[in-house]
């Protein structure tokens, strides 16, 4: 696998990280097998796979998570032990989580000494961090208020608090895990500006991420997994997404999803003025308006937390509201008894969760409980208030079939699916409905590549079927290649509505942020 | 209410906060580390029993405190085991830790001394002596600060004046020192200090036994300065008292201090007024000495304000990718 790798420049240095035939087991499952791998000083080296291709048990591997069964690190040259986070810290590395680990109620010079305390009292470890994070900040672009809470700071901010902890501890080496999925796309280039930057001064940095564009903007060189194993890594410049795309599930993708252009019917779904306060008195949708026709897709956009999750859960009947909001014209309650979800399913209206393992699914149930959900009443699976779970399972076996979930059986546990197989099972139960509007929230949230091309095609045909569907997602790529319509909240407002071919990725961006670039 | 009468209600107040307050800070040791602990009164329990057992064979207070600081960092250490290193439920292991002493004091004071649960009367040496402070004498006819330096302040026993010395000590230990930092960090978000290469099991070790210490020092002045011997059940609900005083206190050491001093003075209340006439109506004892429970009753049912508890509490650590 190591001779996958191309020549490039001959650095005088040892690199920074190789990895020989590093292989982990977690009983019957084979995460990682026999991986190589050679990161040069002082480049930016992405690592992408599908999920569950075994990057993060390989990175956990190296942070002192995990124990390898077998196989050697050597840290610049030399062959180290990581039997912790402590000697992984010690050899120079510094890990930033997708789920940031921070203490929320502490200030930021509280987070960043936590653990690398100079003595046993606090004031001069604190003093001298003080000190250190002024002269990276200037270096680095890293600006940060020592003294603020993390809990009144922006996800951009808190990360940038974990690079200055890892930083702060001389990390020499640098990983970091989907880091851009909670940024605005602005704040994501700030970031890769703060990358490029530490890798001038010769740093070495590790970008796991699942956006080939990433890959393709920032990196130097890519290693591509796939179930466990190196397949290729090669130099970024040498490279294509769609060649990236095809190493890492292993055929041919359609990056881009086919589509006709939309035969618009009449209005199915109108919202106006719709307002959201939550439990704790915040309000989270502030008169919100949209509508959404028969044969067409709605694509909201933003960053995560500005509302989108709330415009999901009042219309799929899972959070009360006011406002007014009518389906085919009939109006539907916003609270009190007939506005719950049942009701919102008898009036036409099916609901894939954002999040699926919260909403959408129970992990300890079977795929054949899991389908019925929502429709456990219907006369198909009830009679006389008796399950007929014979017939459940018939149908689901052909929902397992019809959405290609693997494997096709019908009494493994929601938890033995892999995310996007998961996710065929919620949108063959929300589907098969025959839904007058789809609400459908991150379609293709931790799933694989290959799923994420199934899933945008039933979404495309069940549009072409002439079915209104209201996608919400964070993923700028997958709203513009699904979208007939693309309305940006914002502050739960929305911001501005374009088309996708009228429109740009600026130009949502900028409506992200809040900022309208036609009305200024 | 004359001055005299108050003098005697503040002195009784301190006695009756001490053993409250020792409790609350252990419990604010534990909390703070993100394991629940309401086991503060079963640790106490035995903590009183085995002091005074001790005491009374040894003829030593101080050899009765160290035992029965040792009973109760047993009990931590057992609590410890199933909270941390096996992740089982902490306020189930807790409750087993309280029936655990309600029953074993009571089966081995029976078995030792044959008294029906209790131990012997302890005289002398086996007791903690009150301590008259520098100048009492010489202060006590100055009016007002005098009686309230010689009768409040002077004239109870070491372990008095150390549960007041030990709340700016858990204040700068928690504030100002690395072990505190981690400390609160850990009963915040472990994962935080797992991946800064700090042993989160270590850390709860730490506050627990810290915990069990503090336990230990409260039972064993309830036997042994409070009381002289122990008696069945003698806590009396106190560990549930002070967890309710750390609640209010909302887990910080100084509103600790004062949370105590107000329930030390309500049981003082209750013990100096037997029957009280309000308004021409005869309160009855029972109400006056029930007064720390209902107070501990309006406090649980939150209103007293929101406090927001350590957000890990409660909640093994499992290492996850």
């Amino acid at each position: 696998m190591a001779d996958g790798e191309r020549g490039g420049t001959r650095a005088p240095s040892p690199p920074a990280i190789e990895l020989r035939g590093i292989s982990k087991s977690f009983g019957p499952v084979q995460a990682n097998k026999g991986i190589s791998l050679t990161v040069a000083k002082g480049t930016i080296h992405g690592i992408i796979g599908e999920n569950g291709a075994g990057k993060s048990t390989l990175m956990s591997i190296l942070y002192g998570f995990y124990k390898a069964d077998a196989g050697e690190i050597r840290i610049g040259g030399r062959k180290t032990d990581i039997h912790d986070s402590q000697a992984a810290i010690r050899a120079g590395i510094g890990m930033v989580f997708q789920h940031f680990k921070l203490v929320e109620n502490f200030s930021v010079l509280e987070n960043v000494v936590l653990g690398a305390e100079e003595g046993a009292l606090l004031r001069p470890s604190l003093a001298k961090a003080r000190k250190l994070l002024t002269e990276l900040a200037r270096e680095y672009e890293l600006n940060v208020d020592p003294d603020a809470k993390i809990e009144d700071l922006g996800v951009g901010m808190q990360q940038r608090v974990e690079i200055l902890k890892a930083l702060y501890r001389q990390a020499e080496i640098l990983i970091l895990d989907e880091p851009t999925g909670v940024l605005t796309p602005a704040e994501a280039d700030h970031l890769f500006r703060i990358l490029c930057g530490l890798r001038d001064e010769g740093k070495t940095i590790i970008l796991i991420t699942h956006k080939l564009r990433e890959i393709m903007d920032v990196t130097d060189t890519v290693s591509v997994m796939r179930r466990g194993q190196m397949t290729a890594t090669v130099k970024t410049a040498h490279t294509s997404p769609p060649e990236l795309a095809e190493l890492m599930v292993g055929r041919k993708v359609l990056l881009r999803v086919e589509k006709a252009p939309a035969k618009l019917g009449p209005t199915v779904l109108k919202v106006d003025n719709l307002r959201v306060t939550d439990g704790k008195g915040v309000e989270r949708l502030k008169g919100v308006s949209l509508e959404v026709r028969a044969g067409e897709i709605l694509g909201v956009a933003g960053v995560a937390g500005n509302g989108q999750s709330e415009l999901l859960e009042v219309l799929g009947g899972i959070r009360p509201g006011s406002g007014s909001v009518t389906l085919n014209g009939q109006p539907l309650a916003l609270s009190g008894p007939r506005s719950d979800g049942r009701a919102r399913r008898m009036a036409g209206i099916t609901h894939v969760p954002e999040d699926r393992h919260r909403l959408g699914l129970i992990l300890d149930f079977t795929a054949w409980e899991n389908t019925a959900f929502g429709y456990h009443f219907v006369p198909e699976y009830c009679h006389g208030g008796m399950m007929d779970n014979q017939a459940l399972r018939e149908d689901t076996e052909g929902k397992m079939r019809r959405f290609d979930v693997r494997p096709t059986d019908c009494w493994l546990h929601a938890k033995s699916f892999s995310g996007g197989n998961q996710q065929k099972i919620v949108l063959a139960r929300e589907i098969e409905r025959d839904p007058d509007l789809l609400l459908v929230g991150q379609p293709t949230r931790g799933v694989d590549i290959g799923a994420i091309e199934f899933i945008h095609q039933r979404l495309v045909q069940l549009r072409d079927a002439g079915k209104a569907i209201l996608l919400v997602s964070v993923e700028l790529d997958e709203i513009f290649s699904l979208s007939d319509r693309i309305a940006v909240m914002f502050d739960g407002r929305i911001m501005g509505e374009r088309l996708p071919h009228e429109t740009s990725e600026t130009e949502l961006g900028m409506l992200m942020a809040g900022i309208d670039g036609k009305a200024a | 209410m004359d001055f005299a009468t108050l003098v005697q209600v503040l002195d009784s107040t301190l006695r009756l906060a001490t053993p409250l307050l020792f409790a609350c800070l252990a419990g604010l040791f534990s909390e703070k580390s993100g394991i629940l602990d309401i086991g503060l009164e079963g640790k106490m329990l035995a903590a009183a029993f085995f002091a005074a057992a001790t005491a009374a064979v040894t003829g030593s207070a101080w050899i009765g405190l160290a035992a029965g600081c040792a009973a109760s960092l047993v009990l931590a250490a057992l609590h410890g085991l199933a909270s941390i290193t096996f992740r089982g439920n902490q306020l189930i292991s807790g409750v087993a830790i309280n029936f655990l002493a309600a029953g074993i004091t009571v089966l081995m004071g029976q078995n030792w001394f044959g008294l029906g649960g209790r131990t012997p009367q302890l005289e002398g040496a086996a007791r903690f002596q009150n301590i008259e402070l520098p100048f009492a004498q010489a202060l006590s006819p100055v009016p007002v600060i005098g009686p309230l330096y010689s009768q409040v302040l002077s004239g109870h026993t070491i372990l008095v004046y150390l549960g007041l010395l030990a709340v700016p000590a858990t204040w700068y230990l928690l504030f100002r020192t690395r072990f505190g930092l981690r400390l609160r960090a850990v009963g915040e978000n472990p994962a935080a200090v797992d991946t800064a290469g700090v042993s989160v099991t270590g850390l709860r070790y730490g506050g627990v036994a810290i915990c069990g210490l503090l336990c230990g020092l409260s039972g064993a002045y309830l036997s042994t300065g409070l009381a002289a011997g122990f008696v069945k059940d003698m806590s009396a609900g106190r560990g549930f008292i002070a967890l309710a005083a750390l609640i209010f206190a909302k887990w910080r050491p100084w509103y600790a201090l004062g949370a105590c001093l107000l329930f030390g003075l309500l049981e003082a209340l209750g013990n100096r007024f037997q029957s009280i006439q309000v308004l021409g109506v005869t309160v009855p004892t029972q109400f006056m000495q029930a007064l720390p429970y209902i107070l501990t009753v309006v406090i649980l049912a939150g209103f007293v304000g929101k406090a927001i508890p350590p957000r890990a509490g409660g909640e093994p650590y499992v290492k996850e990718r």
